[in-house]
């Protein structure tokens, strides 16, 4: 009793549980959430950065390149927020241009050829809509990772650690497993855009959030995701290497069981895993 | 996204003329129609039976039946998984009467009516979109439909034609919307490894998830004239970069320039263009008569 009281006008002051999809948007939005690299720093060592799609320029939005997992060589795939304007401004807010989703490519393809598993890190509010995003095939871009990651010949393993954001989240997470972080949010679009198309409303967001299963939990209970990865109270900002650590054992555990597999079983399995959605009957 | 514009009523009268000249083109069932084109009031019979406006050459939006009877040969289209019908997700409010009332207005049981055919004399599996039917929205019953379209042709080594017309995702169906795109996307991977050819042919209008999966994916990627076709809503750009955008923006013209569009290819002539296409992919290498 006296701990509860303790607890209620200290800890429980500060950290409120945080329980509603709408708290959890605003979690997975905060600009002091941790973003792709702070994970990839962590997790990997080695990191060596690589830029570029080969084509056209290098989206900042997008970052990858190859490290360490312990011992095995990855390559690891993020998309990048920043913590300031800033650093926002110059990773356009995590929002990638089609030659991000083409450069992620390139290098899926490359772990493919060197054997290489695949990590990536998704976080975003969704592909961005421009005028260049358009004329350079934004939708072809994403298209094309969706028909690649199908058969990369590799394992895939993809964490959204805050903004799961449509199309845009969804080029990189075609994937052997998919996880989340406790906070993150993943869904068909925002729920400030759900709320504008459906009911002409953006303003009924929080309404939207709720109704859309776009918490982990939920979509952990619907088969989208096969992992949650526990964060602190209030979220991954408040205890970053909690999060961090827990999320490289499960990588760690993760890529040497796939590794093992045979690639035929990895893509059969990987294949079926999509397969199985959607809500019909006959 | 235009999921929900609204469709002009029937039987236009001058003065509502004025007011939606921008609305969705749509053949309604009275005597005269009103070009979304050109803003002019035509018979209906003198669109022909291509639905082509004869004072400006605007095409008119067709409903899936219509399109399958315009391409495939006489009496060849056997139609797949009529009876399938989506459930609900979400527990989206009145979706389930929404579905029913668009199954009765369509008379398809969804967004898309699949199924296979000749063109020309050749075999191929079919599958044409509706815009009619919540905009052509792609959710549970679009995505398997469209997947088991390719499963079948990769079986039965055909060849497959997709007619996109849809405004994306399923908004309704949320998250098992956004898995369709995967779904689909890697059921053409299948097809593309078995060494078959994929045709797509985009139509007014091909937006969102659908043009980020299967709509971007063909061997060769045909369009109507003047289709819209983009990723992102008009109205959401405009909105990110506080700016107008210009008229050809998103069009099947814009996407031929900028290298996403093999050909634009006219209405009438489209059944031609696809029999020429599958004879150039016919694995015999001649036409298989019968």
């Amino acid at each position: 009793m006296y701990l509860q009281k303790y607890y209620d006008s200290t800890i429980g002051k500060v950290v409120k549980p945080m329980s509603s999809a709408s708290d959890k948007v605003k979690i997975a939005r905060k600009v002091s959430r941790p973003t792709a690299l702070e994970y990839i720093n962590h997790i990997f060592t080695g990191f060596i950065e690589l830029h570029g799609d080969r084509n056209f320029k290098d989206d900042k939005a997008v970052v990858g390149g190859i490290a360490y997992l312990n011992e095995t060589p990855v390559t690891v795939i993020g998309i990048q927020k920043g913590h300031t304007t800033e650093e926002n401004i110059e990773r356009n807010f995590g929002s990638p241009h089609p030659e991000g989703y083409r450069k992620a490519l390139r290098l899926m393809k490359q772990a493919e050829k060197f054997k290489r598993p695949i990590i990536t890190f998704v976080n975003t509010s969704g592909a961005y809509c421009g005028v260049g995003a358009e004329e350079r095939g934004q939708g072809e871009a994403i298209a094309r990772n969706l028909f690649e990651m199908a058969n990369l010949k590799v394992p895939i393993i993809s964490v959204i650690i805050g903004e799961g954001g449509s199309g845009g989240a969804l080029a990189l997470a075609v994937a052997d497993r998919v996880w989340m972080l406790e906070n993150s949010v993943y869904s068909i679009l925002s729920p400030e855009g759900f709320a504008s198309i459906l009911w002409r409303d953006s303003s009924r967001a929080k309404e939207a959030a709720e109704l859309m299963k776009i918490t982990a939990e939920n979509l952990l209970e619907m088969g989208v995701i096969d992992k949650v990865i526990k964060e602190a109270a209030g979220g991954a900002q408040n205890d970053f290497s909690f999060t961090a650590n827990l999320l490289k054992t499960r990588l760690e555990n993760e890529i040497s069981e796939l590794t093992s597999k045979d690639i035929q079983t990895l893509l059969k399995e990987r294949y079926d895993r999509f397969r199985k959605f959607g809500d019909f009957t006959e | 996204m235009n999921l929900f514009k609204k469709k002009p009523l029937p039987e236009k009268t001058e003065k509502a003329k004025k007011t939606d000249s921008k609305s969705t083109p749509a053949v309604p069932d009275g005597m005269c129609v009103k070009c979304s084109g050109c803003g002019k009031t035509v018979y209906k019979k003198e669109l022909g039976e291509n639905k082509i406006c004869p004072e400006c050459f605007h095409y008119f939006r067709i409903g899936a039946k219509e399109r399958v009877k315009m391409t495939a040969d006489k009496n060849t289209f056997e139609e797949f998984d009529k009876t399938m019908h989506a459930l609900n997700p979400l527990n989206y409010p009145e979706y389930e009467e929404k579905i029913k009332s668009m199954q009765e207005k369509t008379g398809i049981n969804d967004a898309v009516l699949s199924g296979k055919c000749k063109i020309g004399g050749q075999e191929t599996v079919l599958c044409v979109m509706d815009a009619g039917f919540i905009m052509g929205s792609m959710g549970s019953v679009v995505g398997e439909k469209i997947t088991r379209a390719f499963e079948y042709a990769t079986e039965n080594k055909l060849p497959i034609i997709i007619f996109t017309a849809s405004g994306g995702a399923r908004m309704q169906e949320g998250i098992v919307s956004l898995m369709q795109m995967a779904k689909v996307s890697a059921a053409a991977a299948k097809h593309s490894q078995a060494g078959l050819l994929y045709v797509t042919v985009l139509t007014d209008p091909t937006t969102g998830g659908v043009t980020a999966s299967f709509a971007m994916l063909g061997d060769i990627i045909l369009s109507e004239p003047k289709a819209l076709i983009g990723f992102a809503g008009r109205r959401v750009i405009e909105q990110t970069i506080k700016q107008k955008l210009p008229d050809e923006f998103q069009s099947a013209e814009f996407l031929l320039e900028h290298g996403f569009v093999d050909k634009i290819v006219e209405r009438e002539c489209l059944p031609n263009v696809l029999t020429e296409i599958l004879r150039f992919h016919n694995r015999k290498g001649r036409e298989t008569n019968e």
